[in-house]
């Protein structure tokens, strides 16, 4: 089996949240498994909250950002390892 | 006709602004860094009130169905054609069926997107550009959706020459820290003179609230003088009579977190307004990211006017350039 780690970067400046609303859960916890398009976080800026979502399918390890906090554009999100037979 | 196939976060038609109806409440939207605006549309061959992308953070992906010729001009934010990076403040040819997609932000906020002859889109009170909270302008009054189409317009004065390129020394740079000038008033007689003075003293934080409407700071408190408001003033101390507010005015309602009122922002109100952003500064305005910091630096309106000059000598010497 391999496996491949990448970086889930930020698309665009702004605040990070992992959970869809504040009352909800949070959308992945570390050591889950990622679909490609599996929403990873939000980031809010302009009013608008952009949706971060895995291009690739494996396990999110872990997060490198926490929620809630600032991001920048290119700032690392979180480790997806990706995993292939 | 360009194809619409990722809209990007937030990009909207924008041409020099609806000019003219500020007194009846309609602000002019438009390019937010006007000296990027003008200068795509000088390398395409446009006149200078075409409508061109205003591409926010994020940038589209867009599949032109024609030959054309295109310019990129702003901050960073690199752009590819059929995923090779080309550059930025350049004319560039475009062959039927060529995707343009672009790279993460580098630096700067927004990036132009100028084809010759424009965009085709009904001109409402005399400008093509997108004002969303009113749903007026651009494709439909909103920022482009997957699937749009966009038309080419007529709006060539000259023929264009490919491979054109901006001298190094117009092209600006954008950095995290910026420092904005501004022209004290109208109504920085409210503030004590401690909070005049930290107002210039202090790095300025820009919040996640910063787009066409205004851009919201987070630094400290500031304090207004003591008084009896007048009738017709609300009752915070922020308050003043209503009065308009300048594009680029400042306001700090209840002292907490500056705002900069920016292109599509309301025309007036009752805040009292501590300063005004410089015309030639609000280009730059427009290049600032949510959590980068400003300083602002109090200039004469002599400075102002100077200032001014010295963009538009910029903007002529280029278009002479051009032409030659």
């Amino acid at each position: 089996m391999m496996s491949e780690s990448t970086k889930v970067l930020a698309a665009i400046p702004g605040m990070f949240y992992r959970k869809p609303s504040p009352e909800e859960d949070v959308y992945l916890n570390e050591g889950d498994k990622v679909e490609v398009g599996d929403i990873i976080g939000l980031i809010e800026v302009m009013k608008t909250f952009y949706e971060i979502k895995a291009e690739k399918a494996g396990i999110l390890e872990s997060f490198l950002t926490e929620h809630e906090t600032m991001v920048d554009a290119g700032q690392e999100l979180a480790i997806l390892t990706e995993q292939s037979e | 006709m360009i194809h619409v196939i990722h809209p990007g976060l937030q990009t909207t038609i924008q041409d020099g602004g609806r000019i003219g109806f500020y007194e009846v409440g309609m602000p002019p939207s438009g390019a937010m860094d006007k000296y990027s605006y003008a200068v795509s549309n000088l390398l395409v061959g446009n006149n200078e009130n075409a409508s061109t992308l205003e591409i926010t953070y994020l940038g589209p992906t867009l599949e032109f169905k024609v030959d054309t010729v295109i310019a990129l001009t702003g901050g960073d934010i690199p752009p590819k054609i059929n995923g090779e990076l080309v550059p930025m403040w350049e004319t560039l040819e475009i062959k039927a069926g060529d995707q343009l997609s672009f790279d993460f932000v580098k630096s700067g906020a927004r990036v132009y997107l100028a084809i010759a002859g424009g965009i085709d889109v009904p001109q409402i009170m005399g400008s093509r550009s997108t004002y969303t909270l009113c749903g007026i302008g651009g494709l439909e009054g909103r920022s482009l959706q997957a699937g749009d189409k966009l038309e080419i317009g007529t709006d060539n004065e000259r023929t264009p020459i490919v491979g054109a390129r901006i001298e190094d020394k117009y092209i600006p740079t954008f950095t995290k820290k910026h420092e904005i000038r501004v022209v004290l008033g109208l109504c920085s007689y409210r503030l004590t003179e401690e909070s005049k003075e930290r107002f210039f003293a202090i790095d300025w934080l820009v919040t996640p609230e910063a787009n066409r409407v205004g851009y919201r700071f987070s630094g400290e408190r500031l304090n207004f003088v003591d008084r009896e408001q007048p009738f017709g003033a609300g009752s915070n101390p922020s308050n003043v009579v209503d009065l308009g507010y300048p594009i680029g005015s400042i306001q700090v309602p209840d002292g907490v977190e500056p705002i900069a009122l920016l292109n599509d922002a309301v025309t007036g109100g009752g805040y009292a307004t501590i300063a005004t952003i410089i015309s030639s500064d609000l280009n730059k305005m427009g290049q600032i990211k949510t959590n980068e910091s400003v300083r602002f630096v109090s200039v004469s309106i002599d400075e102002a006017l100077a200032a001014r000059k010295v963009v538009k000598n910029q903007l002529e010497e280029i278009k002479q350039q051009l032409n030659r």
